[in-house]
C-alpha cells in the first residue's frame, strides 16, 4: 500500500522534473511567450544571405532589437527574402536604415546588423509589415578571395 | 562441423531471436493494450515510480553534475586556444541536451532500475509469486508488467530533463565560478544557440524513447527468466548489456533522424 | 454420502456422480521430454483426493495443467464440465475464481503483510467495504491460527507459517476446490501436523474439494480420501489408503514402505559397474 512518504516523494520527483523541462525551456533555450502584441514584423530582401539562420539576432550597435523569423525565396525574383520579428520597445527606425548581413568575430554565427537611418520630415517611420529596401548581402569569402586575385592580376600587367 | 550443421544452427539462432522479439511484443501488448482501472491502476504506478524514478534520483544528479563539470574543462582546455571560451556555454548544453542527457541517463537507469526491475521479477517468478496471481484469476501481465512499464516510461524523460539541467549548472560551476568567463556572455551565448524545438523536444523524444526500451527489455528478462539464481544473475547481466546497446544503436538511429538532414 | 463413500470403495471411479475435476487422456512434455502420457483421472466433489508420486515426475506440473497454466499435448481437462484449454481469457479467469492453489513456497507476495496477502484477492475481486474485508480477513487468519501475526511481513515467518498464511489466502475467496502443492515438504513435524489438520478440517467444515499433490506417503495416506499414484508418465495405482497398503503391486510396496531399492533400482541406469571401472579411461 500507499504511504504518505511515497506518494510525497513521487509528487516532488514529478515536481522537480517538469521544473527542470521548464527552466530548460525558459531559461536555457530562453523561449520567449510571444503574443502578437509586443512584435511587428519586417520583410527585406537580399540578394545573398550566406549563412544567415533562422532566429539569428538582428542588432543595432550590437543591441538585439529582433530575430530573423523566416527565411524565404521569392517565386519570381529568386532572390532570398528574409522576415524579421522585430521588438516592440525599439519602433523608431526610418525607412532609410539599412540592413546589412555581418559575422561576429572571423569564424562566428552570422547575424543581421540595422544602421538606422538619417531622419528627416518627411521621412515615415518602420512599421508593421513593411519592406527595408536598403539591404547588402553576406559577404562571401570565396568571392572576396576571387576579387582579390582578379584585381592582383590586373596590376600586374 | 558440417556445413548443413552451420546452415541449421545460424537458422536455429534466427528463429529463436525473432521467436524473442515476438514474445517480448505480445508480453507488452497483453500488458498494456486494455483500458486501465485509474482507480486500481494509478497507485500501483505512484508506487513503481517511487521505486524506478524517486531511488534513480541521487545517481542521476550526482552523475550529471560531475559530467557537466568535466564537459567543461575539458571543452574550456581546448576552446581556450582558439580564444573562443565563450562558446563553452553552447557546447556544454548541446552535448548534454543532444546526447549525454538520454543517453547516460538511459545507461545509468538500466544500471540502477532496469537490472532491479529484472531482479524483482525473476525473483517473483521463481518464488511463484506471478503464477498464485495467475491462479487468483489477476493477470500479473496487467498487475505486475504494466505499472512497472508505465513508471519507467515516465520516469526517465523526467531524468533526463534533470540530468542535464544539472550539468548544465555544473558546465556553469566549472566555466564561470572557477575558470572566470563571463557569466552573461557564457548564458547570453548559450541562450541564443540553443533552440528549444530543435533541443529540448527531442531530448525528450529521445529519452522516452529509451524509457520504453530499457523498461521493455528489462521487464521481459525477468518476465522470461529461467526460475533459479542462476538463471536471474545471467538474466540481469543480459538486461544492462541488452538494454545498453540497444540505448547506443538506437541513438545513432534518432539522432540520424533527428539531426542528420 | 453413503452412495458416494461406497463408490470409493469401489475400484471404479469414473461412475461417481457429476465428479468436479475430470482429467481424460491427458498428455503433456517439456520439449521432447515427456511428463505424461494419457493419463485420466477424477476428483470428486468435497473429497481430499491426493496425487503420489516419487519427486521429479511433474506432479506440480498436473496442477497447472488443471489450473491451465500449462496446455498438454493431448487430452483435457474438465473443471464442472467446462473444458480448461479451451475456455476464452475472461471466462478463464472466472473459473479460476472458483478454485485456488497453494503453493510449495508459499507464494506470498513479499512486498506486502500478512493481511494485505489475505485481502488481496479480496480486493481485487469485490466491491466491499473495507470494514468488511477486514473482518474476513481476520477470521481467515484465525482459521489457520495467525491472527496475532497479521501485521508481520512473509520474510518475518517461518517456513510453516508462511505456508499457513498462504494458505489463509488461498481459501478467503471461499473457492469450491484448493490445489495443494507439496504441502508437507520440508516442514518439521509440528507445523506438519498443523497443515494435515487444516487440511482435513477445511475440507469437512467448508466442503471444499482438495487436491493435495504430494510424497510424504504417511501424511497423505492419513488424511486422503482417494489416492492416484503416479510413476513412469502413468497413474500405477488409485484406491482409498487402506486398498493402496493392501496393495501388493511391487512398485507400490516399494513407494509406500519407501524401500532404498526394489522395481525403482538405486543406480541410475549405467554401464556395468566392473567393466567401466577396468576399463582405460581415455
Amino acid at each position: 500500500m500507499l504511504t504518505r512518504k511515497i506518494e510525497l516523494l513521487v509528487g516532488l520527483f514529478l515536481l522537480s522534473g517538469v521544473l527542470a523541462f521548464c527552466v530548460l525551456v525558459f531559461n536555457v533555450a530562453n523561449v520567449k511567450v510571444d503574443t502578437k502584441d509586443n512584435h511587428y514584423t519586417l520583410v527585406a530582401e537580399f540578394n545573398n544571405i550566406g549563412g544567415l539562420k533562422v532566429r539569428a539576432p538582428v542588432k543595432v550597435g550590437g543591441v538585439v532589437v529582433g530575430r530573423v523569423a523566416d527565411i524565404t525565396l521569392d517565386d519570381r525574383k529568386l532572390v532570398p527574402i528574409v522576415t524579421l520579428t522585430m521588438d516592440k520597445r525599439y519602433d523608431h527606425f526610418p525607412e532609410t536604415s539599412s540592413l546589412s548581413i555581418l559575422t561576429s568575430g572571423l569564424l562566428g554565427e552570422q547575424f543581421i546588423g540595422l544602421t538606422p537611418g538619417f531622419v528627416d520630415d518627411d521621412i515615415e517611420m518602420l512599421g508593421n509589415g513593411d519592406r527595408v529596401e536598403d539591404t547588402r548581402g553576406a559577404l562571401i569569402l570565396e568571392d572576396l578571395i576571387g576579387q582579390l586575385l582578379y584585381s592582383m592580376s590586373s596590376k600586374d600587367k | 562441423m558440417s556445413p548443413i550443421n552451420l546452415i541449421a544452427a545460424i537458422g536455429r539462432y534466427a528463429i529463436e531471436l525473432v521467436s524473442s522479439y515476438g514474445k517480448a511484443g505480445l508480453m507488452l501488448w497483453r500488458a498494456i493494450a486494455h483500458i486501465p482501472n485509474p482507480k486500481k491502476g494509478v497507485p500501483l504506478v505512484i508506487k513503481q515510480m517511487y521505486v524506478l524514478g524517486v531511488r534513480s534520483m541521487v545517481i542521476i544528479l550526482v552523475s550529471g553534475l560531475f559530467i557537466g563539470m568535466v564537459l567543461a574543462l575539458q571543452g574550456y582546455n581546448i576552446l581556450v586556444d582558439f580564444g573562443t571560451e565563450d562558446s563553452l556555454g553552447p557546447m556544454v548544453a548541446l552535448s548534454l541536451l543532444r546526447e549525454l542527457g538520454p543517453v547516460v541517463t538511459a545507461l545509468l537507469f538500466a544500471g540502477r532500475a532496469g537490472s532491479a526491475l529484472t531482479a524483482e521479477i525473476g525473483l517473483m517468478k521463481s518464488t511463484e509469486q506471478l503464477s498464485s496471481l495467475e491462479m487468483m484469476a489477476i493477470d500479473p501481465l496487467r498487475q505486475i508488467i504494466a505499472p512497472r512499464f508505465w513508471a519507467g516510461v515516465i520516469s526517465m524523460p523526467l531524468l533526463a530533463m534533470m540530468f542535464s539541467l544539472v550539468g548544465i549548472f555544473g558546465g556553469h560551476l566549472v566555466g564561470v565560478e572557477w575558470k572566470g568567463i563571463d557569466t552573461g556572455a557564457f548564458w547570453s551565448i548559450l541562450q541564443a544557440s540553443i533552440e528549444w524545438r530543435e533541443d529540448i523536444v527531442n531530448c525528450l523524444i529521445k529519452s522516452t524513447v529509451f524509457g520504453v526500451v530499457v523498461t521493455w527489455i528489462a521487464l521481459y528478462r525477468g518476465y522470461e527468466v529461467q526460475p533459479n539464481p542462476e538463471g536471474i544473475s545471467r538474466a540481469t547481466t543480459s538486461t544492462v548489456v541488452q538494454a545498453s546497446l540497444a540505448v547506443l544503436a538506437l541513438d545513432f538511429l534518432l539522432t540520424a533522424l533527428m539531426f542528420g538532414n | 454420502m453413503a452412495a458416494i463413500s461406497s463408490n470409493i470403495m469401489s475400484e471404479t471411479p469414473t461412475v461417481l456422480q457429476n465428479p468436479l475435476v475430470e482429467i481424460n487422456h491427458l498428455a503433456f512434455g517439456w520439449g521432447k521430454k515427456v511428463i505424461y502420457d494419457d493419463i485420466s483421472l477424477t476428483i470428486p466433489r468435497g473429497k481430499v483426493t491426493a496425487i503420489m508420486g516419487p519427486s521429479g515426475i511433474g506432479k506440480t506440473t498436473l496442477l497447472k495443467l488443471i489450473g491451465a497454466q500449462l496446455t498438454p499435448d493431448k487430452g483435457e481437462v474438465l473443471f464442472d464440465g467446462l473444458n480448461m484449454h479451451t475456455l476464452s481469457r475472461t471466462e478463464l479467469y472466472q473459473v479460476r475464481k472458483r478454485m485456488s492453489m497453494l503453493f510449495q513456497s508459499g507464494a506470498l507476495f513479499t512486498d506486502m503483510n500478512v493481511f494485505d496477502n489475505v485481502a488481496f484477492a479480496l480486493r481485487e475481486h469485490s466491491s466491499l467495504p473495507e470494514s468488511i474485508i477486514r473482518s474476513i480477513v481476520l477470521m481467515k487468519l484465525q482459521a489457520v491460527g495467525l491472527r496475532g501475526a497479521a501485521f508481520m511481513m512473509p520474510s518475518e515467518l517461518s517456513g510453516g507459517m508462511q505456508r499457513r498464511a498462504a494458505l489463509a489466502r488461498a481459501i478467503a475467496l471461499e473457492p469450491e476446490m484448493v490445489l495443494y502443492d507439496e504441502p508437507f515438504a520440508g516442514q518439521d513435524p509440528i507445523s506438519m501436523g498443523m497443515l494435515v489438520k487444516l487440511i482435513r478440517e477445511l475440507s469437512d467444515s467448508l466442503k471444499l474439494t482438495s487436491v493435495v499433490v504430494s510424497h510424504d506417503v504417511k501424511e497423505v495416506l492419513g488424511i486422503a480420501d482417494y489416492v492416484y499414484v503416479i510413476a513412469n508418465k502413468k497413474v500405477i495405482a488409485e484406491g482409498t489408503p487402506e486398498q493402496l497398503r493392501a496393495s501388493d503391486n511391487p512398485q507400490l510396496i516399494q513407494f509406500i514402505q519407501g524401500a532404498p531399492d526394489g522395481p525403482v533400482p538405486f543406480h541410475y541406469p549405467a554401464a556395468d559397474y566392473q567393466q567401466e571401472l577396468l576399463s582405460e579411461s581415455n
